[in-house]
């Protein structure tokens, strides 16, 4: 097993120049999330416009495959239908709960794709899901608030 | 006529009696094993022993009449002979075994509640611990607090890494009833001044527990010279098995507090009305105890007792020397805890600049180097000193200067990576 096969340029990247970074207004839903094991915490905002993912803005502290895969998940979200946000959510976390032995399709995933070596590191899967499993929970705020309003 | 003297410290002999310390990681990279304060390796002696247990003696101890039962009663009791020495217990019967030191620190604070009125911890009753406590030293007197209505109250730190005993004086105070608190920091490394803690605490009539997780196994020790009421060990810390620990407390203590759980072992007699209790030790063992698990403590205080726990602290004091010189030259890496080699343990936290812990243990096992990140479950000291996780490295009797090296070169690769 070697370094490079977990510390990806691209996480690097993402991690020294992160994107999106920053909470802001307006948003639908916040969602905050720790891993208690390491302390790594985001905070993710979500704005839904018409069934689509508008602007996801986050503020977090932890170590670069959190903080980069919370990143990533900005450019792959934002401007998608919320249906195929979630599709590519769970793509990633098929990829890297797959220990190795799924392929991942760089079409769905682009940037994403960089944290498949993080499905061999056991201890360090629940750091690369961290933003998204905020996305997740922000997003299930903002569609049943919403769906609240409408009745 | 022939005279007994330990063979001079020599780590490179030491090192062979470790299996594991041979193996490679990661394809083709030595081992460098430096997360001793989580658990130490095992020697050949304390694993042949283990083997040797199961292949030979192995019966339940104490109610057997045969050959097996016998010797297995023999073996498991001796161990408790050799711990009562190893740590300067007066009487065998004062030496407890439990399953780690939680378990040991979790007994003291269940039976204080369930005690009489000369011990019992009650409504306005005050528990001191201190900020740099382990949560296996927290969470119990939280948890004897709630069920009781007493208040727990805190030494706290210093900048540096050491109590601050400023507040003795206010904090441990007539309705304190038990201090208890660490030895040495399993996160800072500090050595505390328990004598000063005890001397304050039999002013005020307060009973003393110390937490010897990390003492023990590096430096002599002696209960009698502690002067605290309870002192709890982990047994896998200090070369034995996993899953046994020892408490000790002085046998008046143990006498006079009821037991803390009830079943097979721990009764003197038990008919359809009641049960009475056997007298400690046995009091506090109730069930089938770690048998295998002592007869490998034994094993292991027979090595630390041979090698000399005298050479030991040498030898780890010199690398805590080395090592905070070492890290004195990493441009951006702070000491968290006493940033000198006095009083304090081979077991140094440190945060890199800009750097997450996680990132820098990944980084270092890729190398073969391992440690510890995280917030060593010690969170309210991590807290304190305004950071979410430290890297640990901790040393023990086999590690040498070229694993500090090696971990020198180890950070330098950790900060081309991320710079």
């Amino acid at each position: 097993m070697n370094l490079e096969s977990m510390y990806q340029e691209i996480i690097l990247d993402h991690y020294k120049n992160p994107h999106g970074r920053g909470l802001r207004e307006p948003y639908d839903a916040e969602s905050f999330q720790v891993n208690p094991t390491c302390g790594d915490e985001v905070t993710l905002r979500v704005a839904l416009a018409d069934a689509k993912v508008g602007d996801v803005s986050y503020d977090g502290q932890g170590c670069s495959i959190s903080q980069a895969s919370t990143s990533v998940l900005t450019d792959l979200v934002q401007g998608r239908t919320v249906e195929e946000a979630l599709a590519t959510m769970d793509a990633f976390v098929e990829m890297v709960q797959g220990r190795g032995q799924v392929e991942p399709d760089e079409d769905v995933l682009e940037d994403g794709v960089a944290f498949a070596g993080v499905a061999k590191y056991p201890a360090r899967v629940k750091c690369a899901l961290l933003g998204w499993m905020a996305f997740k929970d922000a997003v299930s705020q903002a569609a049943s608030r919403a769906e609240g309003a409408t009745r | 006529m022939t005279t007994t003297t330990a063979a001079p410290f020599d780590v490179e002999t030491v090192r062979k009696d470790f299996p594991i310390l041979s193996r490679l990681v990661h394809g083709d990279k030595p081992l460098v094993y430096l997360d001793n304060a989580a658990t130490s390796q095992k020697p050949r002696q304390v694993i042949d022993a283990l083997v040797e247990y199961y292949e030979k003696h192995n019966a339940n101890v104490h109610r057997g009449i045969h050959t097996l039962a016998e010797e297995a009663t023999a073996l498991y009791e001796g161990a408790r002979d050799k711990m009562a020495k190893f740590i300067g217990a007066p009487s065998r019967d004062e030496v407890i075994f439990t399953k780690n030191t939680s378990e040991a620190i979790n007994l003291v604070a269940r039976v204080l509640g369930d005690a009489g009125p000369g011990y019992r911890v009650g409504p306005g009753d005050e528990i001191v611990i201190t900020e740099m406590e382990h949560h296996s030293n927290i969470v119990p007197w939280h948890q004897l607090a709630e069920r009781t209505g007493a208040t727990v109250k805190w030494l706290r730190l210093t900048d540096e890494g050491r109590l601050d005993l400023s507040t003795l004086d206010s904090v441990v105070t007539e309705r304190t009833k038990i201090v208890s608190m660490t030895h040495v920091s399993n996160l800072l490394g500090t050595i505390n001044p328990v004598d000063v803690v005890v001397k304050r605490a039999r002013e005020v009539g307060a009973l003393v527990l110390v937490d010897a997780s990390q003492s023990a196994p590096h430096l002599p020790f002696d209960v009698s010279a502690l002067g605290a009421d309870f002192v709890a060990v982990t047994c896998h810390k200090m070369l034995g098995p996993t899953g046994i620990g020892v408490l000790w407390a002085r046998l008046p203590l143990l006498q006079e507090l009821p037991p803390f759980l009830g079943g097979g072992e721990m009764i003197e007699l038990v008919t359809m009305e009641k049960s009475t209790f056997a007298p400690p030790p046995h009091k506090f063992e109730a069930g089938t105890p770690p048998i295998a698990e002592a007869v490998g403590l034994g094993a292991a205080v027979d090595y630390l007792t041979a090698v000399g726990m005298d050479a030991i602290a040498a030898h780890e004091h010199e690398l805590t020397r080395y090592v905070i010189e070492r890290f004195a030259e990493v441009e951006g890496l702070r000491v968290i805890g006493p940033n000198t080699a006095e009083n304090r343990v081979a077991e140094v936290s440190f945060a890199l600049e800009g750097i997450h812990p996680h990132d820098v243990g990944q980084i270092l096992d890729e190398q073969g180097i391992a440690v510890r990140v995280g917030h060593h479950c010690a969170r309210p000291a991590v807290v304190r000193y305004g950071i979410p996780a430290t890297t640990r490295a901790s040393f023990y009797l086999y590690n040498t200067h070229a694993e500090v090296d090696a971990l020198i070169a180890g950070l330098d690769r950790v900060k081309r990576v991320f710079t």
